[in-house]
This record gives structure tokens, C-alpha cells and sequence, in this order.
């Protein structure tokens, strides 16, 4: 599609329009791009200069992939003006019954479908008890959340689920692999589970771009009185919306189980805000109606850079949070900014 | 103009006052004078100036020229809270109430009288005693909560709260559009009380009965001007309205000929939740009809609940000779096709471009193997552009950036893309400029004679005689009566519109 008509009004006036388009898309993108120079050349100051090593990369897209995915899912439900707050807790909850079906012997495909299921019918929960019931959505997933994490918890017996090494399949412990070798070839040896993370983004985008159930999705988080209007079906659409990002929460969860070979019910809480942050990060309102995957993934990425980086440069923990902080709000501030200005 | 009460000093006065927004002239000039212990009606069509005229003695808008005298003083009002100072209460017509505060609090809201910052509960309480017992409302108890209150009584502590500021002048915008029946009397006996106290009172209504009931001067506004004041029993019902629409159809109105075929559309007894409560509507194919009201006559909801919007409770649509099922989505694919009256919020997704917006209701056209071609659904949308010359960067600009009329167009031409073949057009032509507005009569006209039909409300009378071919007036709920356009006169539609069960036939003898 290119990207606006020009012989309506005048040439270069469109052109002009494209490219503020353009250069509004590729905000966070550019944001991302310079944190990452920033930490770059701190590094090679004050750190030891590995933060651009290979190893390095890996280690941040591996720790970024699973943040990533929650947050396409977290991107669909904001688009239509929602949010969920279980989307960390029910990820763990995939996570838990995973741990638990491999561990009663139940083959490992069983195991990640009922992990990844187990996210749709919290996804359709959510969903149903918002249109259903019509509560806001805030309402219903901070309940949600505390049920998914109850029921997490009922499932490892209050404390974490471990599984023998020789349970857990091959495919499934490279899914998120740092281990050397870090070059394949010519080619560095980017784990599959990141591969992975980049085909649901592309499919996402697809979806949100080029299929009438992704304009269903935009009009509901625009206007929900425009979609009414016009024939859409704003609870089916809201249903399939949260149905579709439990089960991306659920990926999440095979993710995070991947990495550290165990499920803690209680690793969740709190991870629904770093999904809800890389949106906001990448130009996702809350209110609904904007967002984007390209945003939504630099969004991630900005916040594996900062840990990392952070890290490297040997900064703690605690001042990391607080730029984490610092970057949302002036993400959207600049935001802010910017839409004022077009008015 | 009246002398009768000239031997007194008018309260309030207002000398020639004269209000523009941008190029719409709200106020040409109005003049009228308000004295205390008596009631003064304001009647006007809507956009006649009324609310304006409202907002300038609140002290929301300044005037452009002209000016208000107060207790014979000159008062100028920079903001609301001066006129309110002075003494100057409004009642809206939506009430300004807190729903979750007890009635005691909602009426002493802003004036809490307290010391060192504790509320003085006991002294409060009495004066909204007080001033609910001048109401004839002593039983009404202060601490229940507003919300559990009907609209009748919520009122009543509206009333209240203006009392207790000290307030010598009360303006009461359309009071009784809520109202049932007995609440309206009730009401009525609450303003005489307030006259005999000496307040005066501005009350705001295009209901002709109840003005003859409860004031005894009127002033009547046409097109921001007051064009006549006087006292309400010198004239008669017929001639307010005249002085009412007292103007002539312009040449802004393309006819274009179209022949009316077979039925099309046959809505039988008709009724929503509240509103409206029995319409009954024949429509032939290639027929412009006209739906008139006054606000809050039920037209909206009318359109509302054939478009499967509104909840339907009794009455059965036959469209194209199907019964279609009660959901936007059934009653599009059947042939019905609603252009809001609400542009902003509802008629149009304000963030999406034009394109998503003109297609949304017809999008899966373009779906192929489930993905969209978008290159096919950017020349269709090119075409409708240029088909209504909406004026644009291009398919991909956002809505919120047209102008008013470029917006109607591109919420006109979604209805026209998906095909409809019976367009609601819910006051298609509001907020829009002239030249626009004839674009779309003509348009109107070429569907009609492509053979589409048109149901189509307005506020506007002119516009309806004649654009119409047929036009049925609407009042409470019900659609009173059905001519041919050129069978009607502004001041018939108007009597009819105006006209309450219990009056409908003693206007109808007198016209």
C-alpha cells in the first residue's frame, strides 16, 4: 500500500504527509537505535566493551523474545481500547501446567498444547466476563489475575515445579539456548525461539493490517459506536481478541519455562506491566485505536537493552527500574507532544 | 410590546444583543424584559437563539454587542460565577447533579457553610429543610442519596440548590422534556411559588400549551432575533406560530425528478423501550420522506431501533419483503443503511482514515483468501470520492481532519457503498455549510431517482418541504400525521409538532 494518493491535492504536500508518517512509525524504532549507541559507547568507556559482543546480543533477544510475544498479545487487547492485568499470572499458570503434565509423564507435544491452551480459555475468561457481563476490563483482569495466580499456586503446591533435565526435549531447551557455539557459519546462531517471536510479529501484522478482522480490531478501539454502526460485532471481536493474546501469553509462558527449567507461579506477578510498558513504549494509547507490532517490538527490545546494558555496566537493579520509569514517561510525553502539535 | 407592567422595574433587561460564531450569526438582536413575580416564556424553534440567549445570561458567553441591565444596573458577566453571584440561577435541562451525594450535600455544593473547615451539619441541614419546604417538598429527606431519586424530585433539589444560593432569577431550559405528566404540574406549583416569593422567571419551551399555562408574557425568537413580546394571552396559538417560522424558502433546493415505485418499506406499530412508542411508516421506492420533531419527539430513536440499534419491544419491520432479524448487521445485509446524527462519535471513527471509514461496513468485499486488497479498495474508495467531490489528501487521510460537510460525505458514502437501499439520514445537513448542504439535497434526489428511498429527519422545516415528497410529524413518541409535502405549511407541521395528546385536537380545529 503506498502510503498516501497524491493527485487529489498536491504532490509534495502528500509527500510530506508519508513521510511524517513514516517518521512517526519509526519513532520508537529510532529511540531504540540510540539507547543502544548509548550503551554502546558507555560500555567501551566505562565497562569492559562486551555489551556488542555476539554472545551479548543473544543474551539480550533471548531475554527479550518472551516480552516480546506477551506484548503482540498485549497489543491487540489495547488497540480495542483494553487492557489485562492476568497476562503475567495466567502466562505462569501455562508455564505451571506445562512443568506439571511433563512431569506425569504425558507427552511433551500434550504438555505445550495444554500450556498454550490453557492461555486461550484464560484469554476467553477474560473475554467472556467483560462483554458478557459488561465490566470494564481493568475490573475484570485484576480479578483474573489473582484467580490464575491461586490456581497456579493449587497446581505446584505453593512452591515451584521442577523437571528432570532428561524430560524435557531437545527442541525445547535450545528454543531460548545462549550456550556457544554463538556463530553458525557466516551466520550468528540466533536460538529458535526468537525466530520464533519474529514469525508471530509478522503474522500479527498481517493480521492487524491486512484482514478484516484486523480492521474490526482497529475500529472497536476507535470508536466503539462507529463499529456498531457499521455491522461489526464488537463482543465477538473483543472475545477473539483476548482469546488470541492468552494464547500469545501462553507462548510466553513455554518461553520462560525454556529458560529456567521450572515454573514459579509467583514469577508473575508483575510481568503484566512490562508487557502493558513495551507497548506503551512502542506508541500503543490506552485508550485505545493506535498501536503498532514494529513499535510494540522496539518497545521490547528497549527494555532488554536497558537490563542489559544496565548490567554490563555493572548499574543496580534499582537504578535500572527507575530509567525503565523515566523511558515510558517520556515515551509517551514525546507522544503527547507530537499529537498536540498536529492539532 | 406590553405596558402592562411598566409601572414596576424590570429585574433583568436585555437591550439589543447580538452574538456571532465565526460566520453564524446566533443573535441578531434580542431584547426582552424579566420582572420579578412573574413568569416570562421564551418559545422559539430549535436554533432560534435560545440556548445562546441562555449562555449570555449565565455568563458563559459574552455578547458581541448590546447589553444586560440588572436591578437597573449595567451587568456585564465575565463568567459563570458572576451571574451566579448576582444572583442568577440556570436549571438545565440535563440536570447538574451529583449522583452519589445526599440531597443536603448536592444542594449546599460549592456553598458548604463551615468553621475551621468543619462542615456546620445541623445549620445546613436547616436551611435545605427550609428552602425543600418552600418547595412543597418538606418530606423529602436530606440524606438520601440524589441517585436513588426520580428525575421529578432530582429536579426538585436542582430547584433547591439555586433557593439556597439567594438566587432572584431562574431560567428553566426546557423543563419538562423528562418529565411525566404529574411531575410537570408538580413543577408548575413549584414555579408559582417562586413567583409569589417575587422571583422571576425565565422559562424556556417550544411546548405552546404549557407556556399558556404558566406564564403570563412570552417572547417569541426567530433566527437570533426577538420578534415579538407581549403578553401571552393577546395572542393566539396561531399566530405564535407564525411569528415562530415567519420565513421564506430560498432557491438553495435542487429538485431533481424521480418517480416513487412499489413499497419498499412498511413499519407497522413500531415501539421502542421509551421512545418511540407507535410509528407506523409506508415507504415506496424512490420516495424522499420527511420526519419532523421537535427534539426529543422520538425521531432519532425511530431510526435507531429500525437499524436494529435500539431495543425493539413491539411492532414489526417488512423490508424488501423480509422480516429481518433485530441487529445492525442483519438489517444492513436486508437493505437499511443509518447515517448518524451524531458525526463525531458515532457517525464516524474519528482516528481512521477515510478509506476504513467509508468501507468498515462493507469490508469483507475485499477480503480474497482472508487477506484484504487493499490497492482494489483504494480505487473503489477514489471512486466515491470523487463521486460526492469529498475534498481530501487522499483515501488515507484521517477523518478528524476534513471539515464538517467533508465528513458528512464520507459517512453518506459508506452507507452508499455497502449498498443500502432505504438510507436513514439522521439530520444529514447539521453543522454544514450552504453550498454543501445543496450538494447533498441534489444527491438525495439522484438516489431517489436510482430508486432508492430515503427516510429522512431534520430539524430544519424548510429543507423538509422541500426536498420531500412525502413528510410525517412526529411528537412524543408517535408519529402524529403523514402528508404529501406540498399538503403542508410550516405552520401546520409546527402545530402538529407541538401538539400534546390533549391539545392535538383543539389546535388541529383552530388551523
Amino acid at each position: 500500500m503506498s502510503p498516501v494518493s497524491t493527485d487529489t491535492i498536491n504532490e509534495r504536500e502528500g509527500m510530506q504527509r508519508g513521510w511524517k508518517l513514516w517518521s512517526e512509525r519509526l519513532g520508537p524504532l529510532l529511540a531504540l537505535v540510540l539507547v543502544t549507541i548509548g550503551f554502546a559507547v558507555a560500555d567501551q568507556i566505562w565497562g569492559q566493551g562486551r555489551f556488542i559482543e555476539i554472545r551479548n546480543v543473544r543474551v539480550i533477544l533471548v531475554f527479550t523474545a518472551p516480552v516480546a510475544v506477551a506484548a503482540l498479545g498485549m497489543t491487540l487487547i489495547i488497540m480495542t481500547g483494553g487492557i489485562d492485568l492476568s497476562a503475567g499470572t495466567s502466562s505462569m499458570l501455562c508455564a505451571t501446567i506445562l512443568a506439571c503434565t511433563m512431569n506425569a509423564d504425558f507427552p511433551v507435544t500434550v504438555a505445550v498444547l495444554a500450556a498454550v491452551g490453557t492461555g486461550g480459555l484464560c484469554g476467553l475468561l477474560n473475554g467472556l466476563f467483560i462483554g458478557v457481563l459488561r465490566l470494564p476490563p481493568f475490573i475484570v483482569t485484576l480479578g483474573s489475575m489473582t484467580i490464575f495466580l491461586g490456581m497456579a499456586k493449587h497446581l505446584a503446591n505453593s512452591s515451584t515445579v521442577f523437571v528432570d533435565r532428561e524430560r524435557i526435549p531437545e527442541w525445547l531447551s535450545k528454543f531460548t539456548s545462549t550456550a556457544p557455539p554463538h556463530w553458525s557459519g557466516w551466520l550468528p546462531n540466533i536460538p529458535s525461539g526468537v525466530w520464533f517471536a519474529l514469525a508471530i510479529a509478522v503474522a500479527v501484522a498481517i493480521l492487524l493490517s491486512l484482514t478484516v478482522f484486523g480492521r474490526h480490531v482497529l475500529a472497536v478501539g476507535s470508536s466503539e459506536a462507529t463499529a456498531r454502526l457499521c455491522g461489526v460485532n464488537v463482543f465477538t471481536t473483543k472475545l477473539v481478541v483476548y482469546a488470541l493474546a492468552g494464547v500469545l501469553f501462553g507462548i510466553a509462558g513455554l518461553y520462560s519455562f525454556s529458560l529456567l527449567r521450572m515454573a514459579n507461579p509467583g514469577e508473575g506477578i508483575g510481568k503484566e506491566l512490562k508487557f502493558i510498558a513495551a507497548v506503551v513504549i512502542g506508541g500503543g494509547s490506552l485508550s485505545g485505536g493506535r498501536g503498532s507490532v514494529l513499535g510494540t517490538l522496539a518497545g521490547a527490545t528497549i527494555m532488554g537493552v536497558i537490563s542489559s546494558g544496565c548490567d554490563q555496566l555493572g548499574v543496580a537493579n534499582a537504578t535500572q527500574d527507575i530509567m525503565i520509569g523515566v523511558i515510558i514517561i517520556s515515551a509517551v510525553s514525546i507522544d503527547q507532544l507530537r499529537q498536540r502539535r498536529r492539532e | 410590546m406590553s405596558f402592562s407592567a411598566n409601572e414596576r422595574e424590570p429585574l433583568l433587561v436585555t437591550h439589543r444583543i447580538t452574538k456571532s460564531f465565526g460566520a453564524t450569526h446566533a443573535l441578531r438582536g434580542v431584547s426582552l424584559q424579566a420582572f420579578g413575580g412573574e413568569t416570562l416564556a421564551i418559545i422559539g424553534e430549535n436554533g432560534a437563539g435560545k440556548s445562546t440567549l441562555m449562555k449570555i445570561l449565565a455568563g458563559a458567553h459574552r455578547p458581541d454587542s448590546g447589553h444586560l441591565q440588572w436591578n437597573g444596573k449595567l451587568f456585564q458577566p465575565a463568567r459563570p460565577s458572576d451571574a451566579r453571584r448576582a444572583g442568577i440561577a440556570m436549571i438545565y435541562q440535563e440536570l447538574n447533579l451529583a449522583a452519589d451525594l445526599s440531597v443536603e450535600d448536592n444542594v449546599m455544593l460549592g456553598r458548604e457553610r463551615s468553621r475551621f473547615g468543619i462542615v456546620r451539619t445541623i445549620e445546613q441541614r436547616a436551611s435545605v429543610r427550609r428552602a425543600l419546604g418552600l418547595l412543597g417538598h418538606a418530606d423529602l429527606n436530606p440524606q438520601r442519596r440524589v441517585g436513588s431519586l426520580s428525575i421529578g424530585v432530582q429536579q426538585v433539589v436542582e430547584i433547591a440548590r439555586a433557593l439556597v444560593s439567594d438566587a432572584r432569577i431562574m431560567i428553566f431550559d426546557e423543563p419538562t422534556s423528562s418529565l411525566s405528566r404529574s411531575d410537570v404540574q408538580h413543577l408548575f406549583a413549584m414555579i408559582k411559588r417562586l413567583q409569589e416569593r417575587g422571583l422571576a422567571i425565565l422559562y424556556i419551551s417550544h411546548f405552546l400549551e404549557e407556556i399558556r399555562e404558566i406564564a403570563s408574557r412570552v417572547v417569541v425568537l426567530r433566527d437570533g432575533q426577538s420578534v415579538h413580546e407581549g403578553t401571552i394571552s393577546e395572542v393566539s396559538d396561531e399566530q405564535i406560530v407564525s411569528l415562530m417560522v415567519g420565513r421564506s424558502v430560498g432557491k438553495l433546493f435542487p429538485k431533481i425528478d424521480h418517480t416513487i415505485g412499489e413499497s419498499a418499506l412498511s413499519v407497522d406499530r413500531l415501539a421502542g423501550t421509551k421512545k418511540p412508542s407507535n410509528v407506523s411508516i409506508e415507504l415506496r421506492r424512490g420516495e424522499i420522506f420527511g420526519l419532523f420533531g421537535l427534539i426529543g419527539a422520538g425521531r432519532t430513536e425511530t431510526l435507531r431501533c429500525l437499524f436494529g440499534l435500539d431495543r425493539i419491544e413491539r411492532g414489526h419491520v417488512l423490508l424488501n419483503g423480509r422480516f429481518p432479524a433485530a441487529n445492525p448487521r442483519a438489517r444492513m445485509a436486508a437493505g437499511f443503511g443509518l447515517v448518524s446524527e451524531d458525526r463525531k462519535s458515532e457517525g464516524l471513527a474519528q482516528k481512521l482514515s477515510i478509506a476504513d471509514n467509508l468501507t468498515l461496513s462493507a469490508i469483507s468485499r475485499y477480503s480474497v483468501a482472508g487477506l484484504l486488497k487493499l490497492k482494489r479498495r483504494r480505487l473503489e474508495v477514489k471512486k466515491w470520492m470523487d463521486r460526492l467531490s469529498i475534498k481530501a489528501i487522499g483515501p488515507e487521510q484521517t477523518i478528524g481532519e476534513l471539515s464538517g460537510g467533508n465528513q458528512q460525505k464520507v459517512a453518506i458514502a459508506r452507507v452508499l457503498h455497502q449498498d443500502a437501499t432505504v438510507l436513514l439520514m439522521d439530520e444529514p445537513t447539521r453543522g454544514i455549510d450552504v453550498g454543501t448542504k445543496a450538494e447533498i439535497y441534489r444527491l438525495m434526489g439522484e438516489l431517489a431517482s436510482e430508486g432508492k428511498c430515503i427516510l429522512f429527519v431534520s430539524s430544519y422545516l424548510p429543507e423538509l418541504l422541500a426536498v420531500c415528497d412525502t413528510v410525517g410529524v412526529m411528537s412524543r413518541g408517535q408519529l402524529r400525521e403523514v402528508r404529501p409535502a406540498e399538503n403542508w405549511t410550516e405552520g401546520e407541521v409546527l402545530s402538529v409538532a407541538i401538539a400534546t395528546e390533549d391539545t392535538k385536537q383543539h389546535v388541529k380545529e383552530k388551523v
